[in-house]
């Protein structure tokens, strides 16, 4: 069986590349993407400790929360639309109505 | 009323369905027609603060996950409150501002859903379902005027960090789940009770996310970029509401994981949030002096209180844990009326929410001026209102617990923070205004609800010790 | 690892087979490209126009929808495997979940989410009324 430090240094991998893109990247889309890699490291993170300790809440967990992701996922790609119908534009940097 | 398993989920189940029963109804609207839904919602919210009331003292408990203690229904009775005057300040500018009906009232009431549920949660796993369900439907209201460039800007900032929170609020709970095998708060409390856990990096690190988690969802210091903006670009009423809301909700559950679940670790994380508290109290105050838009100075105004709060959980004694819930009350009744009174004088058209929109107020808007003086005067905490009671009760529980220098950092922030009310209050008796607006018409309900919560901050203030008995009894029965 | 000797052989032998048709036929087939042959195909139709053109916002809604739909559905599969064990209380339970789903779905059904055919088209009942070709004609701008 593969220990469990390989599945916690795995999704927290994924969480810092994760976190990491939601401040370097340059397009919304893809900052979204970034917050669903690191909802998905956690995903992992639940699971393998569920495993090391033999019960399914792990997984059960990681059911609730990729409802929570799809439902997260939806607001934001509308609120992606409506952004684009009034800027013509994906880039972060182009949404100064509001001082950062 | 019977016992049964579903007590103590009542309350919530009353605000769903109201929220079930708008979005139907909305759903068969036909164009054009008039449909009470402001009614409707208020009948839900109604019935829950019934049920709230009933369910004193029995301390009900539901699916081993829902629990209905007096700390819960404390909270969940703030909530309700700043539903139930959101709404009544609602029907008049929904109407006036052409907002869509039917969604803006479901969304709140499946909001405050959510932040009742969240106050009520014994399990990780329901406090961040309830989190998300609150979150998710204040991101929509935020940009709920999609045509809006600065609504539709906010909303997407504050969805995009509140998701990115959230994600550090679940590894934190995953970590927590794998260092003690349950997602239940008692199970948690237990295991970290038994064992000695204080040089455990995997729990030290659960107690950090946790702490950014929240802190994000309650704006403290340096997690607080969000608040500023989103509060600007949401209406008015909608500001009000979440400023209130979710910070209750979020503060009441960041307390009961805090100061139960993990109080045994008290003096590993005491530290850090008194730092964080120092720091919000310090910038939020010094920040917001700088503003010249009055939303963004209560937002900062709003943060600086988070600071205050935060003062209360560090204590972490019985005075402390009250304070929590006395001051949750008087900066929900207060913040809620103030936004209510810059969301009715100001229109899509024109938002009237710049510092020098206020000059004159008294001379076209004598009642309105008069009302926003308490409600300033209340966040400064100056004595006969609200804010002066819970500021010295949070004050007096830190120097309690021993923490001088905390209580004199909020002392001298608060005395700073009252300098920016004052200049309101100044600006609206003292100046007149070049070119003045015809006065706005303020629906007489508004103007109802807004003397009613005014009075209650008065009462609060005056006569603070029926509350604070309450405050006092409902939490001996869960820390 | 008994028993997990034949399937690699099973695999071996069909991603072999795959891999081995596709370069045989390289070799073996005549190749005498014509234009006709290297356009891509469209159902025997002449291809029309950029693949790459920009979709109705109306398929992005749907899409949303589908997405939040499909998840939730999810919570219907470890149900069903319980579902002895849960017995009449599960049974409520799930339905009380599909009611509040039915709440949603029956929203977005008289918002019109759900209409993208003809119907939800404002030509089409012009066209009822005047007959296809003068809403041809308005649609692609001939007719103004």
């Amino acid at each position: 069986m593969i220990p469990l430090s390989y599945y916690l240094v795995l999704s927290g991998a994924l969480f810092a590349i994760g976190t990491a893109g939601v401040f370097l990247r340059r397009n919304i889309i893809t900052l979204l993407l970034s917050v669903e890699i690191m909802l998905n490291a956690v995903n992992l993170t639940f699971v393998a400790f569920g495993r090391q300790q033999g019960v399914v809440d792990g997984q059960i967990i990681t059911f609730f929360v990729m409802t929570v992701a799809a439902a997260e996922a939806a607001v934001g790609l509308g609120l992606v639309i409506a952004l684009f119908r009034g800027r013509e534009s994906l880039n972060p940097e182009a949404f100064t109505a509001l001082k950062w | 009323m019977g016992t049964s398993a579903f007590d103590a989920v009542i309350p919530v189940i009353c605000v769903t369905l109201a929220g079930l029963v708008v979005l139907l109804a909305e759903s068969f609207r036909k164009k054009q027609e008039r449909m009470p839904l402001g009614g409707l919602a208020l009948i839900g919210l109604i019935g829950a603060v019934i049920a709230c009331v009933l369910l004193w003292d029995r301390n009900a408990t539901s699916f081993g996950m829902v629990t209905a203690d007096n700390y819960a229904l404390f909270v969940n009775l703030i909530i309700l409150t700043v539903g139930i005057l959101t709404v009544v300040f609602s029907q008049h500018t929904v109407e006036r501002d052409g907002l869509p009906a039917g969604e803006y009232y479901a969304l709140l009431l499946f909001a405050i859903v959510g932040m009742m549920l969240m106050v009520q949660a014994t399990d990780l796993l329901l406090v961040f379902l309830a989190l998300e369900t609150m979150s998710i439907a204040v991101y929509v209201l935020t940009g709920i005027r999609f045509n809006d460039a600065r609504g539709t800007e906010a909303a997407f900032k504050y969805f995009l960090l509140g998701a990115f929170a959230s994600a550090f609020l679940l590894y934190g709970i995953a970590f927590l789940f794998g260092v003690t095998g349950t997602t239940s708060l008692d199970g948690i409390g237990t295991v970290v009770a038994a064992q000695s856990m204080s040089g455990n990096p995997m729990i030290l690190a659960a107690i950090a996310l946790l702490i950014v988690g929240f802190g994000f969802k309650v704006g403290v210091v340096p997690f607080h970029q969000w608040s500023p903006d989103a509060y600007e670009g949401a209406p008015a009423l909608v500001t009000g509401f979440m400023s209130t809301g979710v910070k209750a909700a979020a503060m009441a559950a960041f307390a009961r994981i805090f100061l139960s679940s993990l109080e045994p670790m008290i003096t590993d994380w005491a530290p850090v949030l008194w730092g964080v508290a120092a720091i919000t109290m310090i910038l939020g105050t010094v920040v917001g002096v700088a503003q010249t838009n009055l939303k963004r100075m209560l937002a900062y105004s709003s943060i600086a209180h988070a600071g205050y709060l935060l003062v209360g959980i560090v204590a972490g004694n019985e005075v402390g844990k009250a304070a929590i819930l006395f001051y949750l009350a008087a900066y929900a009744l207060t913040n809620v009326a103030g936004f209510a009174i810059i969301g009715l004088l100001g229109t899509k058209a024109a938002p009237n929410d710049d510092l020098r929109d206020y000059a004159g107020l008294w001379h076209t808007h004598p009642a309105l001026a008069g009302l926003m003086t308490i409600v300033l005067l209340s966040l400064g905490g100056f004595p006969p209102t609200a804010g002066f009671i819970a500021k010295w009760y949070i004050f007096s529980a830190a120097v309690g617990s021993g923490y001088y220098w905390l209580a004199i950092i909020g002392f001298l922030s608060s005395v700073v923070s009252v300098f920016f009310y004052l200049r309101i209050v100044v600006m609206m008796f003292m100046t007149e205004r070049d070119a003045r607006p015809v006065p706005l018409p303020v629906a007489a309900s508004a103007m109802a609800g807004l003397a009613v919560t005014v009075a209650a901050i008065l009462y609060l203030g005056i006569l603070p010790s029926r509350v604070i008995d309450l405050a006092a009894a409902s939490i001996s029965t869960v820390f | 690892m008994e028993g997990w000797g034949g399937i690699g052989v099973m695999m071996a032998v069909a991603i072999g087979f795959g891999i081995s048709s596709v370069i045989l036929s390289q070799f073996l087939g005549p190749s005498n490209p014509t234009p006709e042959k290297e356009a891509p195909y469209e159902c025997g139709v002449p291809p029309v126009g950029d693949a790459r053109e920009r979709q109705s916002v109306k398929f992005y809604l749907v899409a949303m929808i589908f997405l939040l739909f499909d998840i939730e559905v999810a919570f219907l599969y470890p149900w069903a495997m319980a579902l002895r064990d849960l017995g009449w209380f599960g049974l409520a339970q799930i339905t009380v979940f599909i009611l509040i789903l039915l709440v949603g779905y029956i929203y977005i059904w008289r918002k019109g989410v759900l209409d993208w055919g003809p119907e939800s088209d404002p030509d089409y009942h012009v066209a009822k009324v005047l007959g296809p070709s003068v809403v041809k004609r308005y649609r692609y701008g001939t007719g103004n």
